[in-house]
This record gives C-alpha cells, sequence and structure tokens, in this order.
C-alpha cells in the first residue's frame, strides 16, 4: 500500500508498525514513532495496523541548540 | 559554585545549559560539554530514513556524558507540529522536559507568541515540563506563567547571532515582574561577556549553543563560558553597585598633598 513515510510517498508491504520496521531496516533502532500526528508508543507498534494514505514519522536522537 | 540552580524541582550546580550541534566533530562536542561543566545538554529528533543508525550513534554519545537531556521542538512552524514532535521526544528520550519552540519568522527564528502560549498550555496540561523560548515581551511571558510555566527563556538577540543582550531594560523588567520563574536568557549570546551579562542582571541561568560550537578552539570556549557564568552569579550574589551620572573619587580626598595649600 502507498503510504507517506518522512514526508514522502512509500510503497510498503508491511500491514502493521513493527513490520514496517523490520522493512525499512529501523529494528534495534532508537526511534519514536507518530502515524496521522499520534505518537504510538512502542508497546503498540506490533498491534498498530496501517491504512493506505497514513502519514508515518519515525524519529531518531539529533544533535540540537 | 555554592549555590544551586532548580529547573522544575531538579537542582544542579551549574547555570550553564549548552546545545550539541555545530561541533567539528562528535569528539569535540563530548570535550566542550564536559569542559563547559553543563550538566543540561539539548537535543533534538528528526526524521532518519538510514535505519536509523545516525541517530543511535549520537544517542550513545550524549549517553555517555552522563547528562540530563533537554529535547527541543526546533523548526516548529505551528501548534500541532510543536505539540506532537513534543510528545515524541517524550516517547524517545523519557523526559518530560521540552524546550519549545514554535518558530513564527524564517528570516529571524522569532517565536510565535500565540501559538508559544497555546502551545505550552497544551503541552502543561499534559504533564510536560515546559521550557518556551521566547522573546523580552512581559506579556507573553506573564502568559507562559499562567499557562503553567514555571521556566521561562527568553531571547538575547536572534537565534546564531552572536549579539548579546539586545534589549536590556526588557530583560531586566522580565526579572523584576517574575523573580519566582526561573529565567534563562537562550539565544543570541556571543561571548562569555555576554553570558556574564545575563547572570549579573539576576537571571538564573543561560543557554547557547553556536558560541562554543563555531568558537576557534570550542573546548577552550566552552571552559571561558563555564567560568564567565560562575564570575557573573557570584557578582549578582554579591550585590553590584549602580551606575552613577558623575564621577565620584575613589581615592579619599581629605589630606590630599597641597590641598588648599596657598599658591
Amino acid at each position: 500500500m502507498l503510504v507517506i513515510l518522512n514526508g514522502e510517498r512509500t510503497e510498503i508491504a508491511a500491514a502493521d508498525l513493527a513490520g514496517l520496521l523490520s522493512e525499512m531496516d529501523y529494528e534495534h533502532t532508537h526511534v519514536a514513532i507518530a502515524v496521522n500526528f499520534q505518537v504510538v508508543p512502542r508497546v503498540r507498534w506490533a498491534q498498530t495496523a496501517l491504512n493506505s494514505g497514513d502519514q508515518i514519522e519515525i524519529i531518531t536522537p539529533r544533535q540540537g541548540g | 559554585m555554592a549555590d544551586k540552580i532548580a529547573f522544575y524541582g531538579k537542582e544542579f550546580a551549574s547555570r550553564l545549559l549548552v546545545g550539541t550541534a555545530l561541533y567539528p566533530s562528535p569528539a569535540i562536542m563530548q570535550q566542550a560539554i564536559r569542559g563547559s561543566g553543563a550538566q543540561i545538554v539539548t537535543v533534538s529528533l528528526r526524521r532518519e530514513t538510514s535505519g536509523g543508525r545516525i541517530g543511535n550513534a549520537f544517542w550513545d554519545l550524549i549517553r555517555e556524558l552522563g547528562v540530563t537531556v533537554l529535547p527541543n521542538t526546533a523548526g516548529c512552524r505551528s501548534v500541532r507540529e510543536a505539540v506532537t514532535t513534543a510528545q515524541l521526544a517524550r516517547e524517545l528520550f523519557g523526559t518530560s522536559w521540552i524546550k519549545l519552540e514554535v518558530i513564527g519568522d524564517d528570516e529571524t527564528l522569532q517565536p510565535d507568541p500565540v501559538g508559544l502560549v497555546e502551545a505550552a498550555g497544551v503541552l502543561s496540561k499534559d504533564g510536560f515540563e515546559v521550557f518556551p523560548y521566547c522573546t523580552e515581551d512581559l506579556t507573553v511571558a506573564l502568559r507562559l506563567r499562567d499557562a503553567g510555566c514555571t521556566v521561562i527563556m527568553p531571547w538575547a538577540a536572534p537565534i546564531g547571532s552572536a549579539r548579546g543582550i539586545v534589549n536590556r531594560e526588557a530583560l531586566k523588567l522580565l526579572r523584576a515582574r517574575l523573580p519566582d520563574i526561573t529565567l534563562v536568557v537562550d539565544a543570541g549570546l556571543g561571548a562569555p561577556s555576554h553570558a556574564a551579562d545575563a547572570l549579573e542582571l539576576g537571571y538564573d541561568a543561560v543557554l547557547l549553543n553556536t558560541a562554543i560550537a563555531k568558537a576557534g578552539d570550542p573546548v577552550a570556549m566552552a571552559n571561558a563560558f563555564r567560568l564567565a557564568v560562575e564570575a557573573g552569579r557570584a557578582a549578582y550574589e554579591a550585590g553590584l553597585m549602580g551606575p552613577r551620572d558623575f564621577a565620584s573619587p575613589s581615592t579619599p580626598v581629605v589630606g590630599t598633598p597641597f590641598w588648599h595649600a596657598v599658591s
């Protein structure tokens, strides 16, 4: 299905967030995720189904001032 | 330093908060932060498409320092973006602290006061402890206090401008009107003397990044800022004399040789 992943239209095979992380090679990294502006806690990644058109943000720590 | 500073009930010895961006290398960033004596550092959160490895490496460096992290919402231009970014930061860093930035103008990076106050209210109700980055406007500061902020961070000058305190009278007014709020000068400081200036005005702390990271020798400059912050605070506690309009001799006049001598 087609989703918006970090601002880019992306075709994905995964049906849920945990699957998406595996598909995109994010496993075992320190990330936080929001789907359609709602933060999804780590404990709910496996149960969070994705839908076509979802806006997904996967973010990591970065330098800041 | 003897006296401690508290942010939302947590005590710290250092009154210098530093950013983690713009350093020549990760190793120099670590050395500079250690040299600054800072116990609180700001971090951000960004999209990453390369499997999260860059973020992981940075996060490992920060954890090695053993400091308290203050995540920011840098770059957010709406209340919705800022609130969601803060919630992501809470999830990512495991802290309810957030340096709240809602930018209203790309040219000056001036905060959007309307969005800032609204976002501060939303986040405070959601359990966040908000460190709002604002201008020196008194009314905005009062509204931020009313929204639940016990820390308020007015700028000295635009971010990265290195100009020092531009509107001294307004910052003095904020200090006078908000005696119970922890006030931090955030942004626009370029030299250690600027930091000392802020502490001498009675500000509780300063937050800076570029002035250290972009110095010729960031580690040496971090040390210079540490000393300046300590000096500024010590001077404030010692009680500075006020300015005078006219000269007043420091050497006693009475007994001056040849005083009133007949010529």
